[in-house]
């Protein structure tokens, strides 16, 4: 993918790289009887990309919707740049501004056109003036690359280029961190790759990843930390190399043996 | 055609009359029933408690009894006194208010059919509970619901002649006043009849237009 300038000069990335971003702390969720997440804590730093991954059912989305309170929570607390996750009303939409959200079925709003769907937040949100919430859309746009998409409606791309609108969205809101919750599950596999390129891109550039994938190619080249769930617990947690060779607990050993038979 | 030629007068005033009805009421029942419609799926208890209360209560009560109550037991209340202007408009509360709770729960089947996903996206940007139903979740939930919409706006087209009982003049005074006139009273029910079958068509134009200017959104 071509190299292109950072989103914009006022980027909340590359300054105070190193200190905790999002520090997830004891936290504990149950679905009624179902216990989704453990004691579960995961510190973040800022320009760290950190990879989840984990069998189906581990807690890994549950987690990755809980930082931004998509999901509630039993106990436990959840920080995000040294605040306090609020429960809900304009304080916790406050917070989500901050925090982008790329989802596995895109959730591109459907009646909107793709410019629209990118200028929607910094309008509604930021308060940005048309103009120039539109000039920045289609900045972002060009760099994933579906530039000459703007006016279609999110139902007339394809899921690659829907996705890339997605991250595009949530890269207008000039976010401290990004989440991505399964970005390419729901992909063709020659889609896939175009939308790995442009999270790529973003790790390079310095932008705070927490990704819940099933790529481990992606694990290995783009993360700087790995975490293992299973069971709703943190199993392991190691750089790339030594967890993908020299995995420690038997879960992950067992895990990432089934993966390589296929 | 000598019923309509000669009684033109008759025939417009109670048209216009039954067109005010529709519109105003219709306008009424949109935005009231919008509102009750969203506050049944709104995050706050209080808010869903009211709008459950609203259409269990409304929509449980027959039609005339609404009227009867807006006719005559509210202007003692409000120290109202009874001239043409305050009749229009308490038949228009009443309709609107009757109708809104049909309109509810029209717009909250719409905002069922509109994948969850859509305001979570919405939330993660940032907007408030008002922002996501506004701007994502209702117009979404509106395209989905024109065709049960529109059955409620043609049942509230029919329910304007209600009025007639309550000295509103529309529509459905015509035939007593052809009466009083001297013309046949069942040839007067007829014309009234396509009329009405005339106005239905014209909205369910409508409908099919809006449906097919939509139909892309998915």
């Amino acid at each position: 993918m071509q190299r292109s300038e950072p989103v914009t000069d006022t980027s909340n990335f590359s300054a105070r790289r190193g200190e905790p971003l999002v520090v997830v702390d004891h936290v504990e969720k149950h679905y009624g009887q179902f216990h989704a997440l453990k004691d579960v804590s995961l510190s973040v730093d800022r320009g760290e990309v950190v990879v989840v991954i984990g069998p189906s059912g581990s807690g890994k989305s549950t987690l990755c919707r809980t930082i931004n309170r998509l999901e509630t929570f039993t106990s436990g607390s959840i920080r995000i740049d040294g605040e306090e996750l609020p429960k809900e009303g304009k304080a916790l939409a406050a917070l989500r501004a901050d925090v982008g959200m790329v989802f596995q079925s895109f959730n591109l709003f459907a009646h909107l056109s793709v410019l629209d769907n990118v200028t929607l937040g910094p309008i509604k949100v930021k308060r940005q003036s048309k103009a120039d919430a539109e000039r920045a859309a289609r900045v972002l746009l060009e760099r994933v690359g579906v530039a000459q998409q703007a006016e279609k409606l999110p139902g007339q791309l394809s899921g690659g280029q829907q996705q890339r609108v997605a991250i595009a969205r949530a890269l207008a809101m000039n976010p401290k961190v990004m989440l991505f919750d399964e970005p390419t599950s729901a992909l063709d596999p020659e889609m896939i790759n175009e939308v790995l390129d442009v999270m790529v891109g973003l790790a390079q550039d310095g932008m705070t990843m927490i990704v819940v994938t099933h790529e481990m190619g992606f694990a290995r080249k783009a993360a700087d930390r790995v975490v293992f769930m299973a069971d709703g617990q943190v199993v392991e947690e190691a750089v790339p190399e030594q967890f993908f060779t020299a995995p420690t607990s038997a879960r992950a050993k067992d895990f990432l043996s089934k993966l390589i038979t296929h | 055609m000598g019923i309509i030629t000669d009684n033109l007068d008759l025939w417009s005033s109670t048209l216009l009359g039954t067109l005010v009805l529709f519109v105003a009421g219709g306008l009424l029942a949109l935005v009231l029933g919008t509102m009750v419609g969203a506050m049944r799926v709104s995050p706050i208890p209080v808010a869903r408690a009211v709008g459950t209360f609203y259409v269990n209560t409304i929509r449980n009560t027959p039609l005339t009894l609404v009227f009867f109550a807006f006719a005559f037991a509210l202007p003692p209340l409000l120290g109202l006194r009874l001239t043409g202007d305050v009749s229009l408009t308490l038949a228009i509360c009443a309709l609107g208010i009757y109708t809104a709770t049909y309109v509810a729960e029209t717009i909250r089947s719409g905002i069922n059919t509109v994948p969850v996903g859509q305001a979570e996206a919405a939330r993660a940007l940032g907007l408030t509970f008002g922002q996501v139903m506004t701007l994502v979740v209702l117009p979404q939930a509106f395209r989905s619901v024109i065709p049960p919409m529109m059955s409620v706006f043609i049942a509230l087209l029919k329910n304007t002649t209600v009025a007639a009982g309550f000295s509103v003049v529309n529509l459905g005074s015509v035939r007593s006043y052809l009466s009083e006139r001297g013309e046949n009273q069942f040839i007067a029910i007829v014309w009234v009849m396509v009329v009405f079958v005339a106005l239905v068509l014209l909205l369910s134009w409508a409908q099919r237009a809006l449906e097919n200017r939509w139909k892309v959104a998915r």
